[in-house]
């Protein structure tokens, strides 16, 4: 069927078919930064924004995003970047894999919880699995970004 | 040092980062035929009948091959140097299949829904045997996993498969009987260090399809992208000239992309076809299709005089390899190599291992390669030995730890080059707080807390067959290329090796491209693996820059028309010791090239590997166990490292905090179980629990450099030696903490509650 939905702020009317997950979609249009990684919506990999908040694209149909607004890291090239740009300082990317639905959690969190805890901050990003960095860099990174000690 | 030390960011990190399609599957043609592969549900049986005509016949099924279909050579996924030690013991499909996830069929059609349609429509008959699924019962059982006639080995492995032995290795320096008579104290354990996953985010894949001269080219996400041109070229039957390998950006390896996947399916395909084709393992087929690590046990007995030296030590492993005997005889010898050697105040040393066939997922490289079970292994033992001589186990550790210039027992005379390790264990100490701390303090509330440690070493790069080749050009613009075979899995070798080239040509980085990885242009390296690419390629890098420097100091004299030893070169241009005249880079270039030099400059160095110097850490744990439920929780770890000199600190430190994480999901977490019929039982992460952040605690890292004299600008490596202290280090802890020595890894709150019970 078709749908219409906006991507990172552009109209677009895509056919899909019914049985369709988002993730594939995506990939399909171009958005390469969507990962799949796990099959059992776990890791986070996938993470995108539908109507600002995020979620797993993998684990919602298609279909499901008929007049949504969806945003994806290339969507966010400035604020995506600024982060990016200090993950990267950090050596926590490493092999970048998990970063773009990572850097989409961390954009999301900084929307929702107003100056975080560290605890806070481990527990809203436990869903973005990492098998490089160990999560240390990466939390060095968040802070940083922060401006939290 | 400009570049050399610093903690530059990575030259592909933002790229990565951002989420840019430059992984295989980004860059794979939209075109491509999707593979999938139809897999045994037995976990030993022999083919007696397969019927593929209805899947044939579907509509946008371009290829379905069964054993018939395929070449009758045997080969190994083992990316190793030629000639492999793993045997050649695999077909690309065989008529047997040898555990459950074994290859039965490949289907290619023109989407996933087809080919997943296909599969279902195919139909075979199995003759259903008795798998061998208990490794200690593997040897002599009434079922043998290979029986076929053409297996072969390149060398003699100690390989007997009628016993379902893959291979024996022994070694026996001194009298060790007659040593542990004259011992003091003489302790001894049985450990299992158990099967674990790599999972890497980016699972296996592969593209294939053939170029404008009908040769295939592989897009693999792979860390040895030369092995497997020579895999693919023997196992297909066709000349290694009509292959080539690139390796884009690949999502992690761990080692595990040191073992072949799923190139051999695209590519038969590819070739049957003459069709693009791509084959992407799902998240359950890289639990249960691929290789983990080798679960194995392992005895260790330790004997020493009363003064606390360590006079003798046995070991004895038995390895699972699983159905494939991929790097089965390497990983069963590094048990060794890279434990034994860390005490050297013994008299006599025994090392006995034997790696055993069994019907189940083969196991493969992982990050540690045998060290890791090793050092878990004999870290705990060397442990409970303190504790018998009563003395503190760091103090057992200074005393008999292997120091720079000395040799040991089973090392050939070599001798040790570098090492800080008496100086990690004193930082190690002093920041975990172990004089305060050790053993453990009740801290209320039924909650105890304790600390323990391990040390580790690793090698850097393999002694006498490790190599790399680099290649630096001085391009037209007077900007270089540097062309390498190391393979960048996430690790940042294509940055720290530019870092290196940048240091002895005393240019920026920017005036440096990288090409690395890619089979047609790269010059050879055997690949990332063996914790090789910044010892062994950077040295490679470092010897090819100065190379090429000397040749622009020649060129720049000649043009500038005075003798070498009048002119200086300062990373811009060649000039006069007196300063008068100067040539600039660019313009070098641009006369060497296109004018009067008529030889474009070239440094180019193949590095062998002589030595293989050790990399060390100490490792430190503190845990809080909970008396009531056996619940730990990891309150600190502190590893200090000894790397010889650090090559981008930042990196360095991301490699570290990785290795201990995944050695913590090692101690605690992680483990590949099988059901009563030889079935993965953990092929997804809700069965397979890797550590999230909340399951780290803290991580700190520090370094105590040394100087490896055999090293560029002083290194060692890092990669694997980082992920072998968390399993004896934990583990000690929790039994200062509770008295429980649980040696079935990971070690479980249900364990620990059962070990303080007394029920196990």
């Amino acid at each position: 069927m078709q749908i219409k939905l906006t991507i990172n702020d552009k109209a677009v009317k895509w056919d899909v078919a019914n049985d369709e997950l988002l993730a594939d979609t995506l990939r399909s249009h171009g958005l390469l930064s969507v990962k799949k990684a796990c099959d059992t919506s776990c890791c986070g990999l996938c993470t995108i924004w539908i109507d600002g908040k995020s979620m797993l694209s993998c684990s919602i149909l298609s279909v499901r995003v008929h007049g949504k607004k969806i945003t994806t890291i290339e969507g966010l090239p400035q604020e995506a970047e600024e982060f990016a740009r200090i993950l990267s300082a950090e050596g926590a990317e490493q092999c970048g894999f998990c970063s773009p639905g990572f850097i989409m959690s961390v954009l999301a969190m900084k929307n929702e919880l107003v100056n975080p805890t560290e605890e806070e901050i481990i527990h809203y990003l436990t869903g973005n699995l990492c098998r490089c960095t160990g999560y240390m860099g990466q939390l060095r990174a968040i802070k940083t970004y922060l401006g939290v000690a | 040092m400009k570049s050399v030390g610093q903690s530059i960011r990575k030259i592909d990190g933002m790229a990565i980062a951002m989420g840019k399609p430059v992984y295989t599957e980004d860059l794979a043609m939209a075109n491509a035929l999707v593979v999938k592969i139809l897999r045994s549900p037995h976990a030993y049986a022999k083919i007696t009948s397969i019927d593929i005509s209805k899947a044939e016949s579907l509509e946008g099924v371009e290829c379905i091959l069964t054993y018939k279909d395929v070449p009758n050579q045997r080969f190994t996924l083992a990316g190793q140097s030629y000639p492999e030690p793993s045997p050649y013991d695999r077909l690309i499909l065989d008529q047997v299949v040898r555990y459950v996830g074994d290859e039965v069929a490949i289907i290619a059609a023109v989407d996933e829904k087809t080919a997943l349609l296909a599969m279902k429509k195919i139909k075979v008959e199995y003759e259903v045997m008795e798998p061998v699924l208990d490794f200690e019962q593997a040897i002599g059982h009434s079922s043998v996993v290979h029986t076929e006639e053409d297996l072969s080995c390149n060398f003699d492995i100690g390989l007997q498969k009628d016993q379902n032995i893959t291979s024996s290795c022994h070694e026996e320096v001194g009298d060790v009987e007659e040593e542990f008579k004259q011992c003091a104290v003489v302790v001894e354990d049985v450990y299992y260090p158990q099967a674990q996953a790599h999972t890497m985010m980016e699972t296996y894949r592969s593209f294939t399809y053939l170029d404008h001269v009908g040769r295939l080219i592989v897009l693999s996400s792979t860390q040895v992208p030369f092995h497997i041109r020579r895999q693919l070229a023997r196992a297909l039957q066709i000349s290694s000239t009509k292959i080539r390998v690139i390796k884009p950006r690949i999502g992690g390896g761990f080692g595990g992309k040191q073992t072949g996947a799923g190139d051999i399916f695209a590519a038969i395909v590819t070739l049957k076809t003459g069709k693009p084709a791509m084959i992407i393992y799902d998240r359950k087929e890289t639990f249960s299709c691929t290789t983990s690590r080798h679960a194995m046990r392992i005895s260790v007995k330790l004997g020493a005089d009363q003064d606390g030296f360590i006079r003798a030590l046995d070991m004895q492993v038995l390895s699972d390899t699983g159905a494939y005997g991929e790097h089965a005889p390497t990983v069963l010898g590094c048990v060794g190599h890279y434990t034994l050697p860390l005490y050297n105040k013994t008299r006599a040393v025994r090392f006995d291992g034997k790696a055993v066939y069994t019907n189940k997922m083969p196991a493969g490289a992982f990050r540690g390669y045998g060290a890791t079970q090793g050092t878990f292994a004999l870290e705990s033992t060397v442990n409970k030995l303190a504790e018998h001589l009563k003395m503190d186990p760091t103090e057992l550790r200074l005393k008999n730890i292997s120091k720079v210039g000395e040799t040991f027992l089973t090392g050939h005379g070599v001798r040790l080059g570098s090492s800080s390790l008496d100086r990690c264990i004193a930082k190690g100490k002093e920041l975990i707080g172990w004089e305060e701390k050790f053993p453990s303090r009740d801290v209320g509330n039924n909650k105890v807390r304790a600390v323990g440690m391990a040390i580790t070493m690793q090698g850097s790069g393999i002694a006498t067959i490790g190599t790399a080749s680099a290649e630096i050009r001085l391009n037209d613009d007077g900007n270089v290329t540097l062309l390498t075979g190391a393979t960048d899995m996430g690790t940042g070798c294509d940055t720290i090796l530019s870092q290196m080239a940048a240091e002895i040509l005393e240019i920026p980085m920017e005036k440096i491209i990288v090409n690395a990885g890619d089979t047609d242009t790269s010059p050879y390296d055997p690949g990332s693996y063996a914790s090789s690419t910044t010892y062994v390629a950077g040295a490679a890098v470092v010897k090819a820059a100065e190379e090429l420097k000397g040749k622009i100091l020649e060129q720049g004299a000649a043009f500038l028309e005075v003798t070498l030893q009048d002119v200086e070169f300062n990373g811009s241009g060649v000039r006069t010791l007196s300063g008068d005249q100067e040539i600039s880079l660019a313009k070098l270039a641009e006369l060497t090239i296109l004018g009067r030099g008529n030889l474009q400059l070239v440094g180019y160095v193949t590095q062998g590997c002589e030595v293989s110097p050790p990399p060390y850490v100490a490792g430190f744990a503190e845990v809080e166990v909970d008396r009531e439920t056996g619940k730990v929780d990891l309150i600190d770890y502190v590893a200090v490292i000894d790397c010889g000199t650090v090559i981008n600190p930042n990196l360095a430190r991301i490699q570290a905090e990785g290795g201990i994480a995944q050695g913590i999901g090692m101690a605690l977490y992680e483990q590949v179980r099988y059901d009563e019929i030889g079935k993965m039982a953990t092929n997804s992460f809700m069965q397979y629990k890797i550590p999230t952040r909340k399951d780290v605690g803290k991580v700190r890292i520090e370094f105590e450099e040394s100087f490896e004299p055999t090293g560029p600008f002083g290194a060692k490596s890092i990669g694997e030696v980082v992920a072998n202290t968390p399993p004896p280090a934990i583990s000690h802890a929790i039994y200062n903490a509770v008295g429980v020595r649980e040696h079935h890894l990971p070690i479980t709150p249900e364990k620990v509650f059962l070990g303080m019970k007394k029920l196990i």
